[in-house]
């Protein structure tokens, strides 16, 4: 078995008498493409801040790579990447300024920034749009380029929090094939999505409902367990089940 | 096209339809007509038109040329008596946040000079799933229900035609289920829907669907009309390892067009290649555990399909 990335013991996360995350357990493993999935209210984004060092739980434990949740918030957060459909890059300063500026938060060298600057927007193709604001480019180059930030300061795991909405197929699949680059250059993936056939795109997922994991395994193995054609109807019939109403 | 005298009833005709911000072509020539009583999606990306189509069918914006009605009424001339006759929920929440669930709708209701009870039956389904919280403020809502209610304000007046701009982006699959339970029951009862949305799953629940993509309508059909007109081979193929088997598959010359579909990948191919000379080609290149089967194009299939060709025009 690979090395475990991110694992999560018993993890709970109280808001007064509300269990928004109850006692969940799992492993990620490195390079490995895992699908955090949930109704709205399940307790994806609570879970997902405790992961990230942006929230400490109320009890159980976890590691994200290799640095304790409740200890080293500050040591995640320089080994993990993070990109969001709501909020990824700076509309207001050009291409190069956004990965100047997350290089820099990220305490990257000046010339290393500019080299790699240089290999990623050659790679995309995007050398031409080097000067232009972000906010003047496609929505499906902004997430192209959303994410090439998220792992310009070579993260152990990029978090993508609901990536991907609003674009046409294509452009989706275009995402799609960077994120499997990422995984073949040893970067870890964890990832929620609305898009159900997304989830199919997961080497496992985890289906959370009232905050605890009902299901976790891979598509394949899903489906047959529960005897469904597509991950949507895997979906449902977990989620189906909640009780709680969201938020 | 030929015209029968069988024709069903026309909810919203649109001729040579165009819209432009500045330079930006927002709509480029639209032309189409939804019945009465159907379902009409449309299906497209961001930025793609459909909020500025539906802003000029609603009588909020005027198109820079051609013509639009709606139950017949011209979208120009006698926008008073459309805005009457129809129900908008727009892409973006636009209830009263301080308003309590009850509160919007009693609201909207007054402002049709109707009452709540007056159309009840027509909501009620809907309704009732969000009656335990009637009390709560509509900002406090969470995305599942603000839709709902969204709904119900737009039914309280009992529209002929309705207009749902993206009603279900940001939603989670159970709640979007929901959505489109309800829709079908609202079609029974003839009313007529004129929905868009990004979601490619969600088009295969119209009636008729148009993809439109900058500006343009790329195809008008039924969904089983679109993708019966696919036209070519379409394989699924996995492998252990599908990163190196899409890179394999796109140095194939034979293979003439893939995507990924998750669990496996999605390719036309010329018809001189046979499944064991492709099943050799990628196993020679080191792949393992290779599946390859024929399948019928999905409503995706066929959208990218039309995209990729228009670029090749």
């Amino acid at each position: 078995m690979s090395e475990i990335v991110i694992s999560a013991k018993e993890l709970t996360k109280k808001f007064g008498n509300f269990t928004a995350v109850d006692h969940i357990t799992f492993e990620v493993s490195k390079g490995e493409i895992f699908g955090f999935l949930g109704a709205n209210g399940a307790g994806k984004t609570t879970a997902m801040r405790m992961l990230c060092g942006l929230s400490y739980p109320t009890s159980g434990s976890g590691t994200v790579a290799g640095f304790n949740i409740s200890k080293d918030q500050e040591k995640i957060k320089q080994n993990i990447g993070y990109m969001s459909q709501k909020f990824s890059l700076y509309e207001d300063l050009k291409v190069w300024e956004n990965m100047r500026l997350f290089g820099g938060i990220y305490g990257m060298k000046e010339q290393d920034i500019k080299t790699k600057t240089d290999q990623i927007l050659e790679h995309l193709g995007f050398m031409d749009e080097k000067n232009t604001l972000v906010r003047d480019l496609p929505l499906g180059w902004k997430q192209r380029l959303a994410f090439s930030v998220s792992i310009f300061h070579t993260p152990k795991i990029v978090f993508l929090d609901e990536p991907t909405g609003g674009v046409d197929p294509i452009t989706r699949r275009q995402f799609w094939e960077m994120i499997y680059e990422a995984v073949h250059s040893g970067i870890t993936v964890f990832v929620t999505t609305h898009y159900m056939d997304e989830a199919e795109y997961c080497d496992r997922v985890s289906i959370m409902v009232d905050g605890k994991i009902e299901a976790l395994d891979s598509p394949k193995k899903l489906k047959e367990q529960t005897n469904s054609q597509t991950m949507d109807e895997v979906f449902q019939k977990f989620a189906r089940k909640a009780t709680r109403n969201a938020d | 096209m030929e015209k029968s005298n069988s024709e069903p009833m026309v909810a919203v005709s649109v001729k040579n339809i165009n819209k432009k911000y500045d330079k930006v072509v927002a709509l480029d020539n639209i032309t189409f007509e939804a019945n009465q009583g159907e379902i009409f999606g449309i299906i497209g990306p961001d930025g793609a038109g459909k909020t500025t189509l539906f802003r000029i069918l609603t009588t909020l914006l005027l198109a820079d040329s051609g013509t639009a009605t709606v139950d017949g009424y011209d979208v120009v001339k006698d926008y008073r008596k459309i805005r009457r006759i129809i129900g908008y929920m727009p892409g973006k929440f636009s209830l009263y946040q301080d308003l309590s669930v009850e509160e919007n709708l009693a609201f909207f209701a007054t402002i049709f000079n109707t009452t709540i009870q007056e159309n009840y039956n027509l909501i009620k389904d809907i309704y009732q799933q969000i009656e335990p919280f009637k009390n709560r403020k509509a900002g406090k809502l969470s995305g599942g229900m603000k839709q709902k209610l969204a709904l119900c304000c737009a039914l309280i007046h009992k529209p002929t035609v309705l207009f749902l701009d993206e009603p279900t982006t940001g939603v989670d699959p159970v709640s979007r289920k929901e959505f489109w339970e309800m829709l079908k029951k609202l079609k029974e009862q003839n009313i007529s829907i004129l929905v868009s949305t990004p979601y490619m799953d969600e088009a295969s629940l119209c009636d008729r669907i148009a993809f439109i993509q900058d500006g343009h309508f790329l195809k008008i059909d039924t969904p089983a009309g679109i993708t019966s007109q696919f036209g070519e081979k379409l394989w699924a193929v996995e492998a252990d390892d599908m990163y190196k088997l899409l890179l394999d598959l796109r140095s194939n010359p034979h293979v003439k067009s893939s995507f990924t579909f998750g669990e496996n990948h999605h390719i036309t191919v010329d018809n001189s290649l046979t499944m064991e000379d492709l099943k050799k080609y990628l196993s020679d290149k080191g792949n393992t555990t290779i599946q390859i089967k024929e399948i019928q194009p999905g409503i995706e299939d066929a959208f990218m399909q039309l995209t990729e060709n228009k670029q090749h025009e």
